[in-house]
């Protein structure tokens, strides 16, 4: 049995704000919901399942499901960081194959600009033995990139293309948190954080937030939407895992995509467009390697020279910005990676970044902490 | 010359007390498994690579090399070296090098376990030191 044709994306919405002082945090998950709804044609009496992370305050989805006004027969908690909402995809699709529901609602919103929030659980089996180390994401990340250099010679300058490929959509996005275009030069000069990673190597913080919904084949095709079925997905996890044979250079995603694309039945050489997670620059790089865009080791030439600037590179990625340079609400970029990939595929990206005849996508992600235990998520997504 | 950072009391359980005891007297301890004869770090019960009960505790001689390290920047303590040490014995440990250069720091650079002192009445904490081996 595979998950191809059995589910569409009929509605995506990525919340316009990027600061949030005067909203809760519920009220932008309500936002997100009736936003992705709307854009469906569909209302909440038709959700019958609803997915939510741990973003989602209070009691998991029984919290949000009664705020919400939902009525739902099937309900998924599933929780893996950043790249959870793709994974949602992919969940709710099996959930819909199974008869478990027919309308898939999943949000993601939350305020880390405007209020304190929690991001770790406490009392993980490790905490006593890492906590001490002041391991942060950028230190995380920066060792996976020192490592990539040391053992490929990726340079600076072939991380910052990534940033200046992103910063180049993002000055076409109204709600780009950074729409300014910047130059190599200007990645390489801005302030180290966590060596090899300057403050450019970085995403944004952002409140805001993201909602999809999933729904059955011959719910899709009732509406008024163009159909972007989910022809693939896969999913993984990576860490340490006892220490022998650590290897900062590849990333779960080395698993998740070839399993998403095994089930697609494509290659990479048949994507259109990629939404690849960018926490970091460096996280791009690795991902782009592990789906099989480029050999291992090859990223940093894949990506120099606007490889990824849509319209001249070959392969178009986060023409939205992504969360280099437009929005990483709560921390999680995975549902604005979801998100753009639908535009593409329906044609309703910004014309100065629309990817022509785009007909199949890839939308990755990793959720954690690449250089400790993360995990992977990847759907391929096909208009129809 | 980093600044000298202030570390969180480590809190041990009843599967791990041995280590932290062990660190108190300036001892590394990692587990060995006697089924699949595979170390491993952090320390567990069940062996993570077979799934075997019989982890037996093992002074580990505290050298290894430095896998890859980063340099944080910003922020309290800073700046301050994040790194994996491969002890010589297998096992990668997430780690600070202190009391050094953090800019002179590389990969495959020789460090050795250095504790340093967390909370008051508290284990201390496994950093590593450059060993200049």
């Amino acid at each position: 049995m595979s998950l191809r044709n059995r589910a569409y994306i009929a509605g995506a919405f990525e919340h316009p704000t990027r600061l949030a002082p005067d909203k809760s945090t519920p009220q932008l998950h309500a936002e997100c919901a009736a936003g992705a709804l709307a854009d469906a044609g569909l209302s909440l009496e038709d959700v019958d399942g609803y997915f939510c992370a741990t973003d989602a305050p209070g009691f998991g989805p029984i919290s949000m499901i009664d705020y919400l006004g939902l009525k739902v027969r099937h309900t998924d908690s599933t929780e893996m960081g950043g790249c959870t909402y793709i994974q949602h995809v992919a969940h709710a699709a099996e959930a819909i194959a199974l008869g478990k529901c027919k309308v898939a609602l999943i949000t993601l919103a939350g305020r880390p600009r405007s209020e304190n929030v929690m991001r770790f659980r406490p009392g993980a089996p490790e905490s006593a033995f890492e906590q001490f180390v002041g391991l942060t994401n950028h230190t995380s990340y920066g060792m996976c990139a020192v490592r990539h250099m040391h053992e490929h010679g990726t340079t600076s300058e072939q991380l910052a293309w990534i940033k200046v490929a992103a910063s180049h959509h993002a000055q076409h996005n109204e709600h780009a948190m950074l729409p300014k275009v910047v130059t190599v030069e200007e990645v390489l000069e801005s302030p180290m954080i966590a060596d090899p990673l300057h403050r450019l190597d970085c995403c944004v913080t952002t409140d805001g937030g993201g909602a999809l919904v999933v729904v059955a084949p011959e719910i899709a095709r009732s509406l008024k939407r163009p159909l972007v079925a989910l022809r693939g997905a896969g999913e993984a996890t990576k860490g340490p895992s006892g220490g022998l044979g650590l290897d900062l250079t590849t990333s779960a995603a080395a698993r998740s995509g070839p399993a998403a694309f095994a089930e697609a039945g494509v290659t990479p050489a048949d994507i259109k467009y990629a939404s690849i997670y960018d926490s970091f620059t460096i996280t791009v790089l690795i991902q782009l390697e592990d789906l099989g865009f480029c050999a291992k080791g090859e990223g940093g030439k894949f990506v120099a020279d606007g490889n990824l600037i849509s319209g001249t590179g070959k392969l178009p990625f986060n023409t939205d910005g992504g969360g280099l340079c437009s929005n990483h609400p709560m921390f999680r970029g995975g549902i604005t990676k979801v998100i753009e990939a639908v535009r593409q595929l329906r044609g309703e990206a910004h014309p100065a970044v629309q990817v022509p005849d785009c007909d199949l996508a890839v939308a990755t992600g990793i959720g954690g902490s690449l250089g400790a235990r993360h995990g992977a998520a990847t759907v391929i997504l096909e208009r129809q | 010359m980093m600044s000298e950072r202030r570390y969180p009391a480590p809190e041990p359980n009843a599967e791990t007390r041995v280590f932290w005891d062990a660190a108190a007297k300036g001892v590394l301890k990692i587990k060995n498994c006697r089924a699949c004869f595979r170390a491993h770090y952090y320390p567990r019960a069940i062996c993570p690579h077979c799934g075997s009960d019989t982890t037996e505790w093992v002074t580990s001689e505290g050298a290894g090399e430095i896998y890859s390290v980063s340099v944080m920047r910003r922020g309290e303590g800073a700046p301050f070296a994040v790194a994996y040490v491969t002890l010589d014995e297998g096992p990668a440990v997430l780690t600070n090098i202190v009391d050094c250069d953090p800019d002179s720091l590389a990969i495959g650079q020789r460090v050795r376990i250095a504790f340093k002192p967390s909370e008051e009445g508290a284990p201390p904490v496994p950093t590593f030191t450059p060993s200049g081996d």
